[in-house]
């Protein structure tokens, strides 16, 4: 269809080897470009072709942004490749962008040689007006250390589309199907999984469905003739191996709700789920809102309070109650926490982190909730605290979580974070039967000859769970301070000793894996220790770091609280600890609490994940003076991911 | 739900072996024998009752009552039962609160269970005063109030629990007073009410507010200005010499005076409790002008959350097998074999 040359700039893909290891891509444009749907679209794509990946989903909180503008710019970032892929990547190397806010926004994070592919006809005196471009930048050479292929894929999908009679507007809504066939032509995908979609997708509008599919096409072929033409080549990313079995892509927000089912199934339980929308939590209500049939009730309470009220009345009941949100949620929850500690009922709550304080930054990330978590409740109040650190991850902790809150009748949090629940990785499906059960048990008859004590303990510390409607049962719980054994109201002195310290000592008793190093050397020089969606950067940061020969390790936490029992002699192992968190260094101060060493911050709190390239500089500034050190050279990249409010200087 | 067989118990049953701990001649303990009266009647099973609480005097309800108790955080006590009932739609659950907890910090709450229709009595003891925290004005006391908190007297205009409850969406709008006779009667029609049964229950707090109810409700003296509502019978009270009547111009209602028992001829209306609009007028009839409306102001009931959220469930689940090693694998997956990718 389309088959003029490309009106570049520069000499294009100077910058890509025509089969690289692995290579980012990120697709920019306006909020109603349908970025984020190119995006997962184009994830999918990379999944079934065999590579690994991690991505980074970052868009405004703004619904529908006005257009063109630069805090209205959505973005979609994948890294991909033919070996093991920890995070979305530092740096792009190919930025699609759909208008000027988006080139603006996004450019300063790409590579120096990287590629940009640019839609002229986007580029119009508005929307360079409105992104503060005084000259179009696809003309007045600014973009001279960068390949820039600049064609106009509005008028090009318009074309594509003509034959189905759609108006202009509808047809430019195409535009996103026309730029992800160029970029499927571009790493050598198959179509065939995407058209199914959009079938799929578009059942009801048959007429749409051929439009889309007309423009992916179009935008496959037209690369097909640009290579003949010269400039645009093939890139050809090979298969990562992996060990054999199933696979599909998941976000941290299906496998949090997967886990919970799981979970629920392990416990023999049926799932009551409190929720409130919030970003970025919502989407756990809703996946587990189409579950019903695996004995899934989700609730959409009047607000977070009753939320997690209604989960704590459910497990009171006999149910495994359940409630999810983030940061500013969590806060409004903290005292119905407490008295699910009191009473000592099981629950799980689910923290999506988000920037705080306050409102914050709804759509991202940040881990400044753990203080929160671990100590963000009135009076001693003890609760284990358990966090994600991948997306896949997420399934694991989920079941963990449930796990503790059975065995303990205990609340347990669950932290996971914006990126966590937004990003998609590849996942090796689990076998359920691979997971041990932990069925629950209730109480059926009194517990001490005639009597009954609700608060008479177990070996675990935890005390025996009563369902309501158990005939000879009857007795009452609640937030007062009770007896150490009847559970009715105590307030002496000596009592209330106790129970704290029976509270603290069943949490503190929580039975916790050990913790392993899961990089580098049991002791020595350095040791990294991270929590949560850190581990990607973490990761790889401290392997090119042990590949540069640095004595270094890498130590991620799952378990917050309590910690595992041989981290604080794991620790007093190495010379120096570095805790890299995206805040302004919670789990440092916990570690320097709970162990006396001289935990090291490194915090950042953009918004926006580490890059590996600034954990390695960090790293190694510990290396200073070492013969074969490079590190100490390497200048931190501290270009951030894109930033809608950073791009707008 | 399916009706559970008649209990056999006495009032002794119903009492726990915990000491008591309102302030004596708080009007608590009658409406506690009130309560540990009608259930017996009820022919009510102890280890299926439950008795769910918020914050203040009358929540330390649960702690005398020989059922299942739950004494939870303020205001949140219609969340907690709320949760309770979904996942056990077979406890009778009954829900004690105040006008503190159930008017101003659980006034959100309260308002969404009766809305939702959820199947469970609702107790509001309206004493029209902050009593555990010491005597504060609440959000149903009367204008000019002083309480160590508002030592010049309240300003604000004070909420009407029932016509609050009303305006929630409440199928069941019953009243009635801690020392009255009749006040099982209302009970008893609250736990025949399938849904949502709201009883705001006036109460005497004998040291923060002492006998503000007595104009309806002292001991003796005060009968002919409560008006004893009942399905099917004429709006009359003061021994039958007056009636309430609709004034079909204004739509309002008014007193009349009933000559002879001749009631018809007065314009008297008979109580319908179906009659929402009626309801409304009831709710918002002013004391002092009217005689206090007490019993069943209105009692129409719908279906339940509980029942369309079961049903909801069952549809969906229809035909649907709880396969979870399926559920993990759908969507678009691959297979690796080896170390070769193999799309599917």
């Amino acid at each position: 269809m389309a088959t003029a040359a490309p009106d570049s700039v520069g000499s294009p893909q100077d910058g890509i080897p025509a089969s690289p290891e692995a290579i980012v891509v990120r697709f920019a444009g306006d909020s109603g470009d349908g970025m984020q749907l190119t995006g997962g679209q184009f994830t999918l794509s990379t999944a079934l072709a065999g590579n690994d990946l991690a991505t980074f989903p970052d868009f405004p909180a703004e619904i529908r942004a006005p257009q063109g503008t630069l805090f209205g710019v959505s973005a979609f970032q994948i890294n991909f490749g033919s070996r093991e892929i920890n995070t979305a990547g530092d740096a792009p190397d190919v930025l699609v962008a759909m208008n000027p806010a988006a080139l603006k926004v996004n450019l300063a994070a790409l590579k120096p040689g990287g590629l940009i592919i640019a839609d002229t006809g986007a580029f119009t005196k508005r929307n360079l007006d409105k992104a503060h471009y005084d000259a179009n930048p696809l003309e007045d050479g600014s973009l001279a250390k960068y390949d820039v292929l600049a064609f106009d894929i509005s008028e090009k999908t318009i074309e594509a589309v003509k034959p189905y009679g759609l108006g202009n507007k509808d047809a430019l809504r195409s535009k996103n199907m026309w730029t992800l066939g160029l970029a499927l032509w571009m790493f050598d995908r198959d179509r065939a999984p995407i058209h199914d979609w959009l079938r799929a997708k578009f059942k009801s509008k048959p007429d749409i469905a051929d439009a889309n599919i007309a423009a992916l096409d179009a935008g496959h072929a037209y690369g097909e003739t640009a290579e003949l033409a010269g400039p645009l080549k093939q890139v050809h990313v090979d298969p990562v191996p992996s060990a054999p079995g199933l696979y599909r892509t998941v976000t941290g927000a299906e496998a949090v709700s997967l886990g919970l089912v799981a979970g629920a199934q392990l416990a023999e339980l049926p799932m009551f789920f409190g929720g409130y929308p919030i970003t970025p939590a919502s989407a756990i209500l809703h996946h587990l809102a189409r579950l019903k049939e695996f004995g899934v009730t989700t609730f959409q309470a009047e607000d977070e309070i009753a939320a997690i009220c209604a989960a704590i009345g459910a497990s009171y009941a006999g149910q495994l109650g359940v409630t999810s949100s983030s940061g500013p949620g969590i806060a409004l929850k903290g005292e119905a926490m407490g008295l699910a500690i009191m009473t000592e009922l099981p629950l799980v709550i689910v923290n999506s982190q988000r920037g705080g304080p306050s409102t914050g930054l709804p759509t991202k990330t940040e881990q400044s909730d753990l203080y929160q978590a671990v100590y963000g409740r009135n009076g001693d109040a003890p609760m284990p605290v358990i966090a994600a650190r991948s997306p896949s991850d997420a399934f694991e902790v989920a079941i963990e979580a449930c796990r503790i809150a059975v065995e303990y009748m205990t609340p347990v949090m669950l932290l996971t974070d914006g990126y966590i629940a937004n990003a998609a990785e590849p996942w090796k499906v689990p076998d359920p039967a691979d997971y041990a059960p932990f069925p629950a048990k209730f109480l059926e008859e009194k517990n001490d000859g005639d009597r009954l004590l609700p608060y008479k303990r177990d070996e675990k510390g935890a005390r025996p769970w009563i369902k309501p409607g158990t005939p000879g049962l009857m007795h009452r719980i609640g937030g007062i301070e009770k007896h150490e054994l009847t559970g009715n109201i105590d307030y002496s002195p000596d009592n209330h000793q106790r129970m704290t310290d029976l509270r603290k000592g069943k949490v503190d008793g929580v039975a916790v894996p050990d913790q392993d190093v899961c990089l580098g050397n049991t002791k020595g020089k350095l040791a990294v220790v991270g929590w949560g969606s850190t581990f990607g950067p973490i990761h790889r940061a401290v392997d090119n770091s042990i590949r540069k020969g640095l004595d270094v390790s890498h130590i991620h936490v799952r378990h917050i609280w309590p910690l595992p029992k041989n981290l604080g002699d794991l620790l007093r192992g190495f010379d120096h600890v570095l805790v890299p968190e995206m805040n302004t260094g919670q789990f440092k101060t916990v570690l320097r609490d709970q162990y006396l060493i001289d935990a090291q911050p490194l915090t950042k709190t953009s918004g926006q994940p580490f890059q590996i390239a600034e954990l390695e500089a960090e790293i190694a500034k510990f290396f200073d003076g070492v013969p074969g050190n490079e590190g100490g050279q390497v200048p931190a990249n501290d270009q951030q991911l894109p930033s809608t409010e950073g791009g707008a200087e | 739900m399916n009706a559970p067989a008649k209990f056999e118990t006495t009032l002794k049953d119903w009492e726990t072996d915990q000491e008591v701990r309102w302030c004596p001649g708080c009007g608590d303990y009658a409406i506690l024998k009130a309560v540990q009266r009608t259930l017996p009647q009820l022919g009510a099973n102890p280890a299926n009752t439950c008795f769910i609480s918020g914050i203040g005097c009358s929540s330390r309800f649960p702690y005398y009552m020989e059922t299942y108790g739950f004494h939870t955080i303020h205001g949140r006590a219609p969340a907690f039962a709320t949760g309770a009932k979904l996942a056990n739609p077979d406890l009778d659950i009954w829900l004690v609160t105040g006008d503190g907890d159930g008017l101003s910090i659980g006034g959100n709450h309260l308002m969404h269970v009766l809305r939702r229709n959820v199947n469970m009595q609702i107790m509001l003891f309206n004493n029209e005063i902050y009593g555990l925290t010491k005597g504060q004005y609440s959000p149903t006391s009367r204008e000019g109030t002083k309480s160590p908190s508002t030592p010049l007297g309240s300003v604000d205009h004070p909420a009407r629990p029932a016509a609050f409850a009303l305006g929630a969406g409440a199928r069941f709008v019953g009243r009635g007073f801690d020392v009255s006779k009749n006040l099982p009667d209302v009970l008893m029609a609250a736990h025949a009410h399938q849904g949502a049964a709201f009883i705001e229950i006036f109460q005497n707090c004998i040291v923060y507010n002492k006998d503000v109810f007595d104009d309806f409700a002292a001991p003796k003296g005060a009968e002919d200005r409560q008006l004893w509502l009942e399905n099917g019978k004429p709006m009359l009270f003061a021994g039958d010499t007056k009636g309430i009547t609709l004034d079909r111009e204004k739509l309002t209602l008014d007193v009349v005076d009933v000559v002879d028992g001749d009631w018809e001829a007065a314009g008297v209306i008979v109580h319908d409790v179906t009659n929402r609009s009626i309801a409304h007028m009831l709710v918002e009839m002013p004391f002092g002008p009217f005689p206090m409306a007490l019993g069943v102001l209105y009692d129409d009931p719908r279906p339940t959350f509980e029942s369309a959220v079961i049903a909801e469930r069952e549809q969906a689940s229809a035909g649907k097998e709880a396969n979870l090693a399926k559920l993990l694998g759908k969507g678009q997956t691959w297979t690796v074999s080896g170390t070769a990718q193999d799309p599917v």
